[in-house]
């Protein structure tokens, strides 16, 4: 449509597209969740709807901002967009504010900022920068663990804030890392560790710590070339160690609330009379949730249609739980729709990161992908029941101009380092 | 591999995304009913229960507001239960076991916390309710019957369960529903459709407005009055007359198959069924397995027929030509057949023809007439099949398709009915007890009544009913057409000579009503028990069927007491009473009143459980009411005049 050369159209306009149908139709679906009855007035500031109506129209701005500076700026500045960013995470601890018990915000006059759905590209740019560094060697293990400080610094702080959701997302860098050349063993090493852990919970650590012996014992024999017989020790050792240690981990560190949603998930509860009681109780929300998909049905109840969420039901359906009114409103159709368009854009993404020339760029890129990636998979899982409550929001999706806007950000720094990419020097 | 972990993690969340979302929205089964939206409230109105009138348009059943106090367990909270039960004048231990109980029926769904509030109660709770969440009062209307009388064909309204819930989705836990007489045959005609609001809900079960503005809202459509068949001051008369007796009374109008009245006895008022203590009383009255006033005796009481059967077979013998109406059977105090012998009280020698055999119920002409019936074809078993096709012409033997909420097939046996009993050879002498109207046959008294309405119609009759009119409505065909029997007109002449013969001469000469001529024909119809397992015979039951004028027929009856002895002693006083009532609306045979009104049967009811050895019949003595009593039956007599 628009020739490549083009200097203002070069920017990638699938993904900018995408990016559109989703925003405009998570708007729709926030404004379903948060009318508040019989007529709508969509400029009322008071109501959610109103107010990411302003957001979203300020994302515009924002956008235009981003595009506008020169690429070269994002990869020259990322360790101090980085240090900045941290340091309006450390400066929750004295300014924050407390909002359901995550203390993750700024209030400014009426408006309240979450600094952590901005670190997420603050950080993507850091790894990116780290990783695209000449002298950076990701197969070394001194520069893996710097990589690993840079990741685990923003998600531990968030975690001290008590925002376990948001955290999670860091592990998201796995898949960066991963693809920058990150050794095999990692990934054996993060696959074990889920699978032991899911397995220890799910049979108690010693039926795993015997299975994880016999796996290690066939591994042994099964090659040629014998390894030291001091290796498989210590794996079975560690293995061990790790399926007692998940146990009390679960039993002693987490929070009743997280170990009911963990149980409920691996339905460790036997009591059925329990598992009724506990579903009523915490999962009050998935069980509303998923009521409300499927009473959406093959086609859904019809936008501002839906009974459950006109009534309010589901709550925190405009935030975090908004893919339920998708579901109830415009039914299978509708949510496959959204699930395709999510897949669509970062598959789109993940091809263009492919293609940049520089690793910077295509660090970036994957990380963007990532991170989406990881919104995508645990918030609609969530809502869907197919893992244990997590609360992250839905990119572009959600209500909030934090969120939004820090989605933008992310997305519209590799638009703009995607559309550099001819003239790279 | 490491280009397409991520491109495979998405392609793969993907799918399962899609997966679930086809499990949740399409494979798992979603109604998309409002009805069972549980973030709508369904707002019922009822409508008002159309009104019954009887067929000269007094009003005998209206209507009256009720109030029931419902509960929806998960929305209620912490509540002053002090307060709450003086109000609803309940204690608390009865609180906490209906809270449990509608806790158990459903978290979710209104049960009946209370029903049926009077209006007093109601109106001291009202001011108060907003203070009990979770607790709202839903106003019904019930029934208010004008009259005591009629209860078994008036019929009740009680709460519908959980059986007809599951049948009929319309009903709500709470809803009223006719459960017997005419509340039950012509519920949807008197219920009308109740209308309702969809009200959006949010998750605090507060309402926020109207659904969709009200788009799917109903306005209640009112039932539709009714007008019945039934003479209200015929079946009042005939509810005091059948005081102190059990059986029953079926008047019908033959030109049209109108039931003029329908008295089953004992009844009881019906004023009983409505309200708090319906259920109480009703389990009184289901529990009385002795009395049985809630069993309709005229439509679901089976009984041998008696001596008006042998009218059917007089009919039947003509219409087969196996008799003339002259020829005359001689009677020897008795029929002889094979080794035995069946008695007649005609004195020996006595020669009878068809008119004398009605006249004098001589049970030796009609053993005779039967076996010439059943032996004109080449053996019996051909002849009882066309004996029984013939009876079974006159509705006997089936239920008659009637608008009444029950009955019965009573019994007319054919070949194949005996086959069990006579597998090989069978002969007519084998059932010559159906001759008269013992044996194997058995009918209800309405069937008994519309035979005579056939006779009376000379051959065909209308299958009875008890609607006379729904207003914008025209009745159903079947109560419309006349149904003809298989016995051509001719052949009904003879018969109904006899029948007024009966009056004349025989019988029922003591029963006649001055300028009116009555056909009849008494019946006294022997019956046993078993006491002990002893099979133990009672006084045998009364038995009468009537049509008049003889011309021009008004009204054809059938009466039944039990264990009254000899057909003319009650049944027939009973129904030339009933008949003159009707056609002259006043009592000239003041004689035959009196004494119905003055003797009872409840001794004879009482025998068979007295557990001492009894005597039947004539060998026992009549017993009398006391006075008062009698008194009382007369000044509700004395009401009914006006």
């Amino acid at each position: 449509m628009f020739r490549q050369t083009d200097r203002h159209f070069k920017f990638d306009w699938v993904t900018i597209i995408l990016f559109l149908i989703l925003v405009v139709f998570g708007w729709m679906n926030i404004l379903s969740a948060s009318h508040s009855g019989i007529t709508i007035d969509y400029l009322n500031f008071s109501q959610p709807y109103g107010r990411q109506l302003i957001f979203i129209g300020l994302t515009v701005i924002l956008i235009i901002f981003i595009l506008s500076i020169d690429a070269k700026f994002y990869e020259r500045f990322a360790s101090l967009i980085f240090i900045v960013s941290m340091l309006s995470l450390v400066g929750l601890f004295l300014f924050g504010k407390n909002v359901n018990g995550a203390t993750s915000w700024y209030g400014i006059g009426g408006m309240t900022i979450q600094p952590s759905e901005f670190a997420k590209a603050a950080t993507a740019l850091a790894v990116a920068k780290y990783i695209s560094d000449l002298n950076t060697d990701i197969k070394a293990f001194k520069d893996q663990i710097r990589i690993f400080i840079i990741i685990i610094i923003p998600a531990f702080l968030i975690l001290l804030q008590n925002d376990a959701g948001s955290t999670l997302v860091y592990a998201s860098f796995f898949f960066v890392l991963y693809r920058e050349g990150l050794p095999k063993i990692y990934l054996t090493l993060a696959l074990a560790l889920v699978a032991i852990s899911i397995l220890a919970l799910k049979f108690g650590p010693i039926i795993t710590s015997v299975l994880a012996i016999i796996f290690i014992i066939i591994n042994y024999f099964i090659p040629k070339k014998k390894p030291v017989i001091l290796q498989p020790i210590v794996t079975a050792m560690a293995c061990i160690v790790i399926a007692f240690g998940i146990k009390f981990f679960y039993q002693n560190i987490l929070q009743p609330h997280q170990q009911d949603r963990i149980s409920l998930w691996l339905r460790l509860e036997k009591d059925p009379t329990k598992i009724a009681q506990m579903r009523r109780d915490i999962l009050y929300n998935l069980y509303e949730s998923e009521k409300a998909i499927s009473s959406g049905g093959f086609s859904g109840r019809g936008f501002l249609e839906g009974t459950r969420t006109t009534g309010k039901f589901v709550p925190e359906q405009h935030t975090d739980y908004i893919f339920s009114t998708v579901g109830e409103e415009w039914g299978f159709l509708g949510s496959v729709f959204v699930v395709i368009v999510f897949v669509l854009l970062m598959l789109r993404i993940l091809k263009l990161a492919e293609l940049q020339k520089s690793q910077f760029s295509r660090v970036y890129g994957y990380s963007v992908a990532s991170i989406l990636f990881f919104h995508f998979m645990i918030n609609i899982g969530m809502v869907m029941g197919l893992i244990p409550t997590i609360g992250i929001p839905l990119p572009f999706f959600s209500y909030g101009g934090s969120g939004l806007w820090g989605f933008t950000i992310l997305l519209f720094i590799f638009i703009k380092l995607d559309s550099n990419r001819i003239n790279e020097w | 591999m490491r280009q397409i972990l991520l491109f495979i993690s998405i392609i793969f969340v993907g799918i399962l995304f899609i997966a679930r979302l086809f499990f949740l929205q399409v494979y798992q089964d979603n109604t998309n009913n409002l009805y069972e939206d549980n973030a709508i409230r369904k707002v019922y109105d009822y409508p008002k229960r159309g009104f019954v009138y009887d067929r000269n348009g007094k009003l005998l059943v209206s209507n009256q507001p009720s109030y029931d106090v419902m509960v929806i367990p998960r929305e209620v909270k912490p509540l002053d239960t002090l307060e709450f039960c003086s109000l609803l004048k309940i204690d608390k231990d009865q609180f906490i076991e209906t809270y449990k109980k509608a806790y158990t029926y459903s978290p979710r769904l209104p049960y009946v916390f209370l029903p049926q509030l009077s209006k007093e109660d109601y109106a001291v709770l009202q001011e108060k309710m907003r203070k009990f969440e979770g607790f709202y009062i839903q106003k019904r209307s019930l029934r208010n019957y004008e009259t005591t009388i009629g209860a078994n064909v008036l019929g009740d309204i009680g709460e519908v369960n959980q059986r007809i819930m599951n049948k009929n989705p319309y009903y709500n836990m709470g809803d009223l529903i006719g459960m017997q007489g005419i509340e039950a045959s012509y519920e949807k005609t008197l219920r009308g459709v109740k209308g309702i609001k969809f009200i959006q809900k949010d998750r605090f079960n507060r309402n926020i407005g109207p659904y969709k503005k009200g788009k799917f809202d109903t306005l209640p459509e009112s039932g539709k009055d009714i007008k019945t068949t039934i003479d209200a001051t015929l079946q009042a008369y005939g509810e005091i007359l059948m005081a102190n007796k059990r059986g029953g009374i079926i008047a019908i109008e033959p030109s049209t198959g109108e039931i003029l009245s329908m008295v089953a006895a004992p009844t009881y008022n019906p004023n009983l069924l409505v309200g708090r203590d319906r259920s109480k009383n009703f389990t009184k009255l289901y529990n009385d397995s002795i009395a049985k006033p809630l069993f309709n005796r005229s439509l679901q009481g089976v009984y041998n027929p008696g001596s008006p059967f042998k009218l059917m077979n007089a009919l039947v013998a003509l219409q087969e030509g196996v008799i003339s109406t002259d020829e005359k059977v001689t009677c020897y105090a008795g029929y002889k057949y094979g080794n035995s012998f069946m008695k007649c009280h005609c004195r020996v020698g006595t020669r009878n023809d068809m008119a004398h055999g009605i006249q004098e119920s001589c049970n030796t002409y009609f053993a005779t007439v039967y076996r010439r019936i059943l032996d004109k074809p080449e053996n019996a078993s051909l002849g009882i099949n066309v004996w029984s096709n013939h009876v079974k012409s006159f509705g006997l033997g089936n239920f008659l398709n009637n608008d009444l909420y029950v009955g019965q097939k009573g019994r007319i046996p054919n070949r194949d009915y005996y086959k069990g009993i006579y597998p090989k050879t069978f002969y007519s002498t084998y059932t010559i007890s159906n001759a008269i109207g013992q044996g194997e046959v058995a009918t209800t008294p309405i069937q008994l009544a519309n035979m005579i309405a056939a006779i009376a119609n000379r051959g065909y009759y209308f299958t009875p009913h008890i609607i006379k009119e729904i207003k914008g409505e025209t009745l159903d065909l079947n109560f419309t057409t006349p149904k003809y029997t298989t016995i051509d007109k001719q052949h009904f002449e003879p018969v109904i000579e006899g029948m007024l013969n009966v009056y004349k001469y025989g019988t029922a000469k003591y029963l006649q009503i001055p300028d009116i001529e009555i056909c009849g024909k008494t019946g006294t119809v022997e019956n046993f028990v078993k006491i002990d397992s002893v099979k133990t015979q009672l006084t045998d039951h009364s038995i009468f069927v009537a049509f008049a004028p003889k011309n021009d027929p008004k009204i054809a009856i059938a009466v039944f007491v039990e264990n009254g002895y000899f057909g003319s002693r009650f049944a027939g006083k009973i129904a030339s009473l009933m008949i003159e009532k009707y056609i002259k609306g006043i009592t000239t045979r003041k004689d035959l009143e009196n004494f119905v009104l003055n003797h009872s049967l409840e001794d004879e009811y009482a025998k068979p459980y007295s557990g001492v050895p009894f005597k039947i019949n004539r060998e026992t003595a009549l017993q009398t009411i006391p006075i008062e009593e009698v008194n009382k039956l007369k000044a509700q007599l004395t009401k009914l005049e006006y």
